[in-house]
């Protein structure tokens, strides 16, 4: 008997379940799936390490944490947060959602994929095991030289730092080629780069960005890591090195990196203003430009992290206008999302609601980070807690509001169940209150003079309350995430109302597809004529389990289309690689390729060099060609 | 600044509520208002490059008025910073001390901070912006207080275990009363007559402090930790971890790791009576 198309599909696609498939799967949706749990875990992991700090710094003198617990968990929070958490995250709802909203059946290269996040559990495994012999990072998510230098810190901690963080980099490398080449590649015909959805705009923004900034991160980890183990000089000052250099490398890479984390974030908020305000979003060209335009401006604006180093005044200035500018195309989004929002009729359900917030937090965000391009008053106030408290506005108002938008936003596609709406506004209203109660305070306490950093504080110095209210806002906070987290694991896995395909009335592609998708996306893929496709083109509802062009299933094998860069016109019929182990198998080489450099045995680099080769080859032999 | 960014928040905070107003009459899908086009490229493009202008017209105004002092300082003090501690060194008058920076009121003065380790940064948050001291390097600025009062400074730049602990006071003395303590400053501490206090010398200068300390006058010439030639008139004991008290001092000696964990000084061991000897006459180097 002839099977029907989503029946062969089926069969083609699908990948054996069990611990079999999560640990040899090639289909971006799980990757994406073991990204977002990934990344969660390290979220919690982080915010303990932030309660914890927030406990010692509750009351004035307090002893509960001495002070190299404490530097460990701030250089290990920003660790998380930044690199292990926030980056992840946002990298596991682009692997999930980027395929489907381009109408293609997985990314382009999909071992590469696999092997992109098994790299990224080792490289967080690798830096939390330095927990375990006492040594974790103890020099700030900067790590300044000359206090990491060997002389100073002549321990583990700081190698922990160089080799994780290389090791780590081989993942968000690889996760952004793969992410430039789908979505240069792999769009659905028709969707040529100026239909394209402003998630996959920042996507891409974000991708080029990282592969232009990570270099200089890894060249100076290697630099250093060279100075601590084979006597090279670049940062020792006594051998004609220079300290400066570190902080130019780092945050030539540092601050291209804040766009890294919010522009993913700010292509969230785009995707889900217009669908919430119930019409087509307002300057979608602006609003594409404005991606572009942040991402290339960010690189231009590093040196503001530095006013207080000594510089000429002639390049201060410079910088100063740079850092301004780059404030333009931030504001031409927000009043792109304002007027949608004033124009529109807006529903408030939970994903809305945290994309409100984001709008209120990341805007006093914002305006406090035009302060610090202000020269004289950043040399005022850098390295005091105003700092925490303007990053914490940006990073947490502008990346994890959207996030926790996206959680609720996506999971019903993700696992097919609604999410509780009850607990879904008690959630936004806890995180909300609690954050601001958090962070406020610290505005006050930098210009009261407090400076970051510190384990401890004198009583008497006006202190006191404030860090009070912040602590006592954490717990407020942690709660909200708790909710969070219980409203996924009670409702988003099961207990939820089920999703159908398009709970919130949706204009891109993903909606158009049941809820989880099926292995291989859609049955048909679209043919997309506008921006909001699925509003625009009633007869793509339901492409994701319906066929009607035949010649568009391409059912035959295991099969994508390949289209052109800018236009997107069909240009060929990509196969898909299979299920496989070989990219854990070289990711585990790898690893242990980086145990060996901690520790310093030459066997272990062996060892894992013929693992990683072996798992390499097995990964490249050519597929025996048919007869 | 800080009335442009309320206003700022303000206006966002105004356009949140408007956007989430309840709406009457419902608007068609497609249809786009022609005032929207209009809020994003004003709002966007025209109200921030006009705020921004005038801001950075401004910034460089503050920068170059803050980058020379109105008259040229007449003190320059050398400040190295140390972890966990400041060295405070006056070269023109030879004089040195730690912890507390001494200056006359109303008038600038020039310091230059370096570092003999890690980086660190100088800040007195009520008289000055910031300035980083970075190994290899040599920075400027000048400092003025133009009222007498004590003015607490702080480390502002993460260097190690007791970045917590590296506190410093800006004392701002009227003319007079800072030249009489650039005077005192200047000479060695009269030798003690005080049987106690020649016991306490004697200890002092028989124990392991002579390695890490100089006291002008006597054979202690260490200069691992900070000088103590005038110790006892100085504000704190270990750059702010507590008051300059004789029974922290007490505790300091013995067991300065309890004060402040990390510390390079080492617990010491001194008996009981040379103790209290020792305390009564470091409090006594005024
Ligand atoms: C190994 C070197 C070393 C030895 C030995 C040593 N000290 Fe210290 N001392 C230090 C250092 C370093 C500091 C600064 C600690 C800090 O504030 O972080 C210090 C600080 C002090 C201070 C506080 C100074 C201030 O202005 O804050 C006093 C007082 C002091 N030491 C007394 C003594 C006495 C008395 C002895 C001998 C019994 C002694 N030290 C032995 C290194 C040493
Ligand atoms: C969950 C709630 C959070 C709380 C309560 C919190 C609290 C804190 C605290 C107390 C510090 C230390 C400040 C200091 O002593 O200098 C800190 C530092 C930091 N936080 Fe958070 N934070 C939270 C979430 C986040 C998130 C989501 C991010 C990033 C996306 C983040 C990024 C950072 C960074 C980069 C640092 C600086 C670390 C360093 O100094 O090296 N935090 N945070
Ligand atoms: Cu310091």
């Amino acid at each position: 008997m002839a099977l029907t198309v989503d029946e062969r599909l089926e069969e083609l696609w699908e990948e054996e379940p069990g611990l079999g498939s999560v640990l040899s799967t090639v289909d971006h949706k799980s990757i994406g799936k073991h990204y977002i749990y990934t990344a969660f875990a390290f979220f919690l992991a982080g915010g303990v390490e932030a309660l914890l700090m927030r406990t010692q710094l509750a009351r004035p003198d307090l002893h509960l944490i001495g002070p190299e617990a404490f530097n460990e968990l701030f250089s290990m929070h920003g660790i998380t947060m930044i690199f292990f958490f926030v980056t992840p995250m946002l990298f596991g709802f682009g692997n999930y959602f980027v395929p489907l909203l381009i109408g293609a059946r997985d990314m382009a290269f999909p071992r590469l994929n696999a092997f992109g996040y098994w790299i990224f559990l080792f490289a967080g495994l690798f830096m939390y095991s330095s927990f375990l012999i006492g040594r974790a990072p103890n020099d700030g998510w900067f790590n300044y030289v000359t206090l990491s230098n060997h002389q100073f810190t002549p321990a583990l901690n700081i190698d922990y730092y160089t080799l994780g963080l290389v090791f780590l980099g081989i993942s968000t490398t690889v996760g952004s080629i793969n992410f430039i080449v789908t979505i240069l590649k792999l769009r659905a015909p028709g969707m040529s780069l100026n239909r394209m959805p402003l998630f996959v705009w920042a996507i891409l923004a974000t991708s080029f960005s990282v592969v232009f900034a990570l270099p200089s991160l890894t060249m100076a980890n290697v630099m250093l890591e060279l100075d601590r183990r084979a006597g090279f000089n670049f940062f020792n000052v006594a051998k004609g090195g220079d300290a400066i250099l570190w902080q130019h490398l780092f945050w030539i890479f540092g601050h291209p990196d804040v766009y890294i984390i919010f522009l993913p974030a700010v292509g969230i908020v785009s995707s889900i203003v217009p669908v919430f305000s119930r019409r087509k979003i307002i300057g979608y060209l602006w609003l594409a430009l404005a991606t572009m335009t942040t991402a290339i401006i960010g690189f231009g604006v590093w040196v503001h992290h530095m006013f207080a180093t000594g510089l000429p005044t002639l390049s201060m200035a410079f910088f100063s206008a740079a850092s301004m500018l780059i404030t333009i195309p931030s504001a031409i989004q927000i009043f792109a999302w304002l007027a949608t929002i004033i124009a529109g009729k807006p529903v408030f359900k939970t994903p809305f609601l945290f994309v409100l917030g984001f709008l209120f937090v990341f805007v006093i965000g914002g305006v406090t980070g035009v302060m610090f391009a202000a020269v004289p008053f950043d040399q005022q106030i850098t390295d005091s807690y105003f700092v925490v408290a303007h990053f914490h506005y940006v990073l947490f108002g502008g990346a994890v509001f959207p996030i926790f938008a996206a959680i609720y936003y996506w999971v019903p596609k993700m696992w097919g169940h609604l999410l509780h709406e009850g607990l879904g506004k008690l959630s936004f209203w806890l995180i909300f209150v609690g954050f601001n109660l958090t962070f406020f305070p610290m505005h006050i306490l930098g210009l009261l003079g407090m400076p970051r950093r510190i384990y401890t504080y004198h009583a008497g110095l006006g202190w006191d309350g404030y860090n009070l209210a912040a602590s006592i806002g954490s717990s407020v906070l942690a709660l909200g995430i708790l909710v969070v987290l219980v409203n996924f694991l009670l409702y988003g896995l099961r207990r939820g109302a089920p999703a159908g395909p398009d709970p919130w009335g949706g204009d891109s592609l993903e909606w158009a597809t049941s809820s989880p998708p099926p292995a291989y996306n859609f049955v048909e893929i679209p043919k997309v004529q506008g921006t909001e496709p699925l509003w625009d083109q009633p007869e793509l509802r339901d492409i994701g389990f319906r066929a009607r062009d035949v010649e568009m299933t391409l059912a035959e094998g295991h099969d994508t289309m390949g289209t052109t860069v800018v236009d997107a016109e069909p240009e060929s019929v990509l196969t898909m690689p299979e299920a496989t182990y070989t990219p854990i198998v070289t990711a585990f080489g790898i690893s242990v390729v980086f145990v060996g450099f901690l520790t310093l045995l030459l066997p272990i680099i062996v060892l894992g060099g013929v693992i990683a080769i072996g798992g390499m080859m097995a990964w490249l032999r050519p597929k025996e060609l048919p007869e | 600044m800080f009335a442009v960014s309320a206003a700022v928040i303000l206006l966002v905070t105004v356009l949140i509520l408007v956007g989430i107003r309840p709406r009457l009459k419902a608007r068609s899908e497609l249809e786009t208002p022609p005032w929207s086009k209009a809020l994003m490229v004003g709002g966007g493009v025209i109200f921030p490059v006009v705020v921004l202008s005038v801001l950075w017209v401004l910034t460089l105004h503050d920068m170059s008025a803050l980058s020379v002092p109105a008259t040229s300082p007449a003190l320059t003090v050398n400040v190295i910073g140390h972890q966990w501690w400041w060295e405070v060194r006056y070269p023109t008058q030879g004089v040195v001390t730690a912890n507390d920076v001494h200056i006359p009121v109303g008038q600038p003065v020039r310091l230059n901070l370096t570092t003999a380790d890690v980086n660190h940064s100088f800040w007195v948050p009520q008289l000055t912006a910031k300035t980083d001291m970075i190994a290899g390097r040599l920075n400027t600025m000048w400092l003025q207080a133009d009222k007498p009062g004590v003015y607490r400074g702080q480390c502002a730049e993460y260097c190690g275990l007791q970045h917590a602990n590296m506190i410093f006071y800006v004392v701002a003395d009227a003319r007079v009363a800072f030249a009489r303590w650039m005077s005192q400053e200047r000479q060695p501490p009269v030798q003690p007559s005080d049987p106690t206090l020649q016991q306490g010398q004697q200890a002092f200068v028989t124990s392991a402090c002579t390695a890490c300390h100089t006291i002008q006058g006597t054979t202690a010439n260490g200069r691992v930790g900070p000088d103590l030639t005038h110790f006892g008139s100085r504000v704190s004991i270990g750059a702010g971890a507590v008051p300059n008290t004789a029974g922290n001092l007490g505790g300091w000696i013995i067991d300065s790791q309890s004060i402040k964990p990390g510390n390079i000084m080492p617990p010491i061991q001194v008996d009981a009576r040379q103790l209290q000897a020792l305390i009564q006459y470091l409090e006594s180097l005024k």
